[in-house]
């Protein structure tokens, strides 16, 4: 967790307004308020996060990305974040476009399917991964729809997304992925984290 | 009523000018405080009444021997701690605990205003009050706090003084009455005006009170307040004090003495003529249509924190109509949180012990007012 909260606050530039959408209980806010901004919002859809969040002094909404993003102006945020919650969306297309326009730039982080640990339990196993990373089983996951990092990145190509940097971990072990290492970053990481511009 | 209870008291000289047009001036606001005001003068609280409220939020109210209105929020200890916070409530005009109302004596006559009272409205309150504040002296307001009628004080007082509070917390209210709402407001006014004693509203010249009428809007109300599923689970069908139904129209069932008793106890601190007049108020209370259709423009100028509080099981003030306040919020970019609160309390949650509500406004108000406090250091 402590790495991700890292590489995005290195991502974002002091004193700029940001918006966490699915900012659980806050600890990413609270990690960016003390490190980049003290103008951070948050958006999250469970009741009890959202007191969580409140209690802590948080500017936080309890509200669902997928219909109330429209209730912000265009590009009302320097950064969005999405950090990993994307594959629980019915419609993660849709959430990526109103993150685009609420935002000047977005962040978002995924938990990579492609991922070899998690491509061995599938093929030597023959069931749904479950890791460290993938806690849920197949019947009770709120993870919908999973992608791998290669997924992302093609699916930012196809729909013009530019995408400004792309950043793969393993472990605590960070590096750029490019499109000459894309197949060996999408096997050895285990999270991708992109930073995307409509 | 008791009128002997010494109320704290001011004289506004300055005149109002009331939305129906009329003028007022020299007249009074009844208000209590609790708590003190630090030398920085930055810990005030300006807490907002609801219809039937009063400037009693906590301790012992003197007129009615219970519990202040707001005991579970405002108090020792409690999420509002009047320990660290400086309260500040005032009776609305058109109210009957002190301030300026339709019980208020006319000095020339001798006689209670009654229905030549002007018609006011939550801007007027709101006005009325800011010269309270003005006589305390308080710069800048730390909060604003207020649920239903007092929810839309709290909006309308941020949208009439942009830079008086840092903080705003409507709970449980609406920025413009819907006509559901004006519907229950007018079969209260009716029943009143109904019963004989009313007298267009002059009854204390005839030594009378239509408790009747004024008990019957009460019940009616009450029952707005509550939800299905909590009257079903508090009440039932359970008889009141007998085995059987006695085939005749005496309180059999229990929500039925219940709500004869609600009325009862009603009538002995309320003035009728003051229901009318409030009830009204709320009515009339439109914000965004004070800003030609676009609440947002309300707040524009506001740089104050909102924190706006829904009920899952108020729908006399549902989560949808508290929403279209954060929306309005956002489509700014102000700086708004917000959240439904689970409860089956109905409306009337925001006044009782609903343990998440008072754990996150309290904790809420409190790491606001901290964060506040630095950045200003």
């Amino acid at each position: 967790m402590k790495e991700e909260f890292n590489i995005i606050s290195n991502l974002i530039e002091e004193n700029t307004r940001v918006l966490d959408v699915g900012c659980g209980n806050g600890d990413l806010m609270k990690f960016l308020q003390e490190n980049k901004t003290k103008d951070i919002r948050g958006l999250e859809i469970s009741k009890e996060k959202v007191q969580n969040c409140l209690s802590k002094g948080l500017t936080v909404i309890e509200g669902n990305a997928e219909s109330d993003l429209k209730q912000f102006p265009k590009s009302s945020f320097d950064y969005v974040i999405l950090s990993q919650t994307l594959q629980a969306f019915l419609n993660p297309e849709l959430v990526i476009n109103e993150l685009l326009k609420v935002g000047k730039k977005v962040i978002v982080t995924i938990p990579n399917f492609g991922y070899w640990r998690v491509r061995l339990q599938l093929l030597f196993k023959g069931t749904m991964p479950v890791t460290e990373n993938l806690p849920h089983e197949w019947y009770n996951t709120p993870n919908l729809h999973m992608c791998t990092i290669k997924d992302f990145y093609n699916f930012c190509s196809s729909k013009n997304i530019k995408i400004f940097k792309s950043i793969a971990l393993k472990k605590s072990r960070i590096s750029e992925i490019n499109k000459s290492n894309l197949n060996y970053k999408n096997l050895d990481s285990h999270l991708g984290i992109f930073l995307i511009e409509n | 009523m008791n009128k002997n209870i010494d109320t704290k008291k001011i004289i506004i000289s300055n005149p109002l000018k009331l939305d129906c047009g009329k003028e007022i001036n020299n007249f009074p606001i009844a208000y209590e405080t609790y708590g003190e005001l630090n030398s920085e003068k930055s810990n005030a609280i300006l807490v907002f009444h609801a219809l039937t409220g009063d400037q009693y939020v906590s301790g012992k109210n003197p007129i009615t021997n219970k519990d202040g209105w707001w005991s579970y929020v405002v108090g020792e200890n409690k999420p509002i701690d009047t320990n660290k916070f400086f309260v500040i409530c005032a009776n609305v005009i058109g109210g009957c605990m002190g301030s300026y109302g339709p019980s208020t004596i006319n000095e020339s006559t001798g006689k209670q205003i009654g229905t030549d009272f002007p018609i006011i409205t939550i801007n007027d309150m709101v006005n009325a009050q800011y010269e309270l504040i003005k006589y305390l002296e308080i710069e800048k307001l730390f909060a604003v706090v207020g649920g239903s009628m007092g929810g839309m004080q709290v909006l309308q007082f941020v949208a009439n003084f942009p830079d008086k509070a840092k903080l705003a917390i409507p709970i449980a209210c609406t920025s413009s009455h819907s006509a559901q709402n004006i519907a229950f407001n007018e079969l209260g006014r009716q029943a009143i005006m109904a019963d004989s004693k009313w007298e267009n509203g002059f009854y204390s010249n005839y030594k009378l009170s239509p408790d009747k009428g004024l008990a019957v809007a009460r019940m009616a109300a009450h029952i707005t307040y509550l939800s299905e599923k909590g009257l079903q689970e508090k009440f039932g069908r359970k008889l009141q004090d007998r085995d059987s139904l006695r085939y005749g129209f005496e309180a059999d069932f229990q929500i039925e003495s219940y709500l004869r008793y609600q009325g009862s106890v009603f009538v002995d601190r309320f003035d009728a003529n003051s229901y009318l007049y409030i009830t009204r108020a709320m009515d009339y209370f439109d914000l965004s249509k004070q800003y030609k259709g676009n609440l947002s423009d309300a707040f524009k100028e506001t740089k104050t924190k909102f924190f706006v509080i829904s009920f899952t099981s108020d729908w006399l003030y549902p989560t949808s109509e508290n929403r279209e306040i954060v929306i309005a919020l956002n489509s700014i970019g102000a700086d708004v949180g917000f959240v439904e609160i689970e409860s089956d309390k109905g409306h009337d949650s925001f006044l009782l012990d609903v343990p998440s509500f008072l754990k996150t406004l309290g904790d809420y108000i409190n790491s606001t007012y901290k964060v506040i406090n630095e950045r200003r250091i």
